[in-house]
């Protein structure tokens, strides 16, 4: 298999596996949930990084820097914020209505 | 080339990303999900410094501190009613991060002169897509700050100003494709970031939520993108994760609105939002005192509060939590109504009454307890507006039409507390407000709130 088609199959399992890992979240999670994947994206702090280590002239290393301070911004207060929100939601949980979302009437 | 070890590391991170998710997705395993998460980036950024021979390792790790430090204390320190703006700036600055890197490989590809046409499209749409999230995360944050309007913002020139600004950035990426540049990388990312701006200007207050969760899958995707042209398989898996699952949560939560994705951004340009705000408030409505509202709670079967972000704001939540217990020690029947995007997105108000220690089993969604609207006493309805609006239902021009809503108008009784007449976030006045069943207790809600528990407590 060519380089570019191993990239290709790795894209399309990981969308069904990204759209099939959160298909049955409850709406009480969704901002903690929206907020966990914010902070997921944040590793493109590995590629700020990257491209930073790699710089050729100093004005690249400052762009390639400031893209390392948003990254590193975005991954850590995105897992933070995330267990905040959470903390407040552990320990009394009597129902649990993990795999239902409401039947809406539009 | 990323050595074996290293490979396997980065395989074992994006593992780590898809069991957060699955852990994310359940009340139960949010919190360790969220935690496998942090751990898979950690050891992520352990093997990219491990692993690669890197310059500057002194300026990265400073830039690296700064950011955390900087991340860590803005999450530390937000109020869990401003929340929702935090996680649309985290979003952003992911955006404008993944857009920088991109912009930085264009110019070593230029040094390089030729590379693969798709690393180039996925340069370009890294750009693009990066600029966008940024801007756009940045005015949902000013409307959720309510710093600037949160009404939609339309104008008249808005489709074809939005029509020249695609097909200028669609124009600007296949030159640079041709001739890569980092200069026109830079003019692409400018134009980007003006369809950020007006992405996110025509949607309204209420709907904005929608608008910081189909961001995030536009980040996810740029991260991707990225991904393929760093050659590095844990921003692929990782960014396309985040991508696939943002969409599909921006589709659950356009739905709990009761429209289309399509509608929710683009509606008001129909010119469907210019009802309301201009018209009434001369109307006469019944306002009564802390004392006559303590005697309808205290002798009320079933009582069904409507929570909402104004509760929060006046931090009002841990008295009407003690008003609460009061009135169950009487042997009142009463639940929270909790509609899908109370507060400022969905389950956001779960979040906040969670930390005035509610009991969860308290909380009841919004198609539980439609129903028990008829058969209630009173309802009381704290800092919320539009999700009781019945304009929903039957005004078709109005902003929200369309939107669920909690039948608070069906119950005998209706109690708003409010600071004011001024219209809730979507900007629209609220028939309920005027019928004969309702009654309204002006105040700051902390205040209103504390006077109330008095009131019933010496009953």
């Amino acid at each position: 298999m060519s380089d570019p088609l191993v990239w290709l199959t790795i894209f399309v399992l990981s969308v069904f596996v990204g759209v099939e890992v959160i298909s049955k979240v409850s709406t009480t999670l969704h901002t903690p949930l929206m907020s966990g994947a914010n902070a997921i994206h944040g590793v493109i702090l590995v590629g700020a990084i990257l491209v930073a280590g790699e710089a050729d002239s100093t004005g690249v290393l400052a762009l390639a820097l400031a893209a390392v301070v948003l990254a590193a911004i975005n991954m850590a207060g995105g897992f933070v914020v995330t267990d905040r929100m959470l903390v407040m939601f552990s320990g009394r949980r009597k129902r649990i209505p993990a795999a239902t979302r409401p039947e809406l009437d539009a | 080339v990323i050595p074996t070890w290293a490979q396997l590391g980065y395989l074992a991170a994006a593992v780590c990303f898809i069991v957060a998710l699955k852990g994310l997705s359940s009340p139960r395993t949010a919190r360790r999900g969220n935690l496998i998460g942090a751990a898979g980036a950690v050891l992520a950024v352990g093997i990219v410094f491990l692993a690669s021979d890197l310059d500057y390792l002194l300026p990265i790790g400073v830039a690296l501190a700064a950011g955390t430090v900087i991340g860590v204390l803005a999450a530390y320190r937000v109020r869990m009613t401003q929340m929702p703006q935090l996680v649309a700036l985290f979003n952003g600055v992911g955006g404008g991060a993944a857009a920088i890197v991109a912009l930085v490989e264009l110019h070593r590809i230029e040094a390089v002169g030729n590379a693969p046409i798709v690393d180039l499209i996925a340069a370009a749409f890294t750009i693009m897509v990066g600029a966008i999230s940024f801007t756009g995360s940045v005015v949902t944050f000013l409307k959720l700050q309510e710093w600037m309007t949160t009404r939609p913002v339309t104008f008249a020139g808005y489709p074809i100003l939005y029509g020249m600004g695609l097909l200028a950035a669609l124009g600007f990426a296949v030159v640079l494709v041709w001739f890569p540049s980092m200069f026109l990388g830079f003019l692409l990312a400018v134009i980007g970031a003006g369809l950020g701006v007006l992405l996110v200007l025509p949607v309204g207050g209420a709907d904005v939520p929608i608008v910081i969760s189909l961001l995030n899958a536009f980040t996810g995707l740029t991260v991707a993108a990225s991904g393929y042209v760093l050659e590095n398989p844990l921003l692929l898996v990782a960014g396309t994760l985040v991508g696939a699952a943002g969409t599909l949560l921006t589709k659950l939560m356009a739905q709990a609105m009761g429209r289309s994705l399509f509608a929710t951004l683009f509606g008001a340009l129909r010119g469907g939002s210019t009802l309301g705000g201009t018209a009434t408030s001369d109307r006469s409505v019944r306002s009564s005192a802390p004392a006559d509202v303590a005697i309808l709670l205290a002798y009320a079967q079933r009582v069904i509060i409507v929570p909402g972000y104004g509760l929060a704001v006046a931090q009002a939540q841990h008295t009407l939590r003690q008003l609460v217990d009061v009135l169950l020690e009487r042997g009142t029947r009463v639940d929270y109504a909790i509609h899908p995007v109370a507060g400022r997105m969905p389950g956001h108000m779960n979040v906040l009454l969670a930390e005035a220690q509610v009991p969860y089993e308290q909380l009841k969604e919004m198609a539980e307890i439609n129903t028990d609207f008829k058969q209630t006493d009173v309802v009381l309805v704290v800092g919320a507006n539009d999700v009781v609006n019945p304009a929903a239902e039957t005004s078709p021009g109005a902003p929200i039409y369309g939107m669920p809503i909690l039948h608070a108008n069906q119950a005998r009784q209706v109690v708003f507390m409010k600071r004011s007449m001024r219209p809730g976030f979507a900007g629209i006045e609220n028939e309920l407000l005027y019928e004969p069943q309702t009654t309204l207790l002006f105040g700051d809600a902390k205040d209103t709130m504390a006077k109330l528990l008095a009131a019933v407590k010496a009953l």
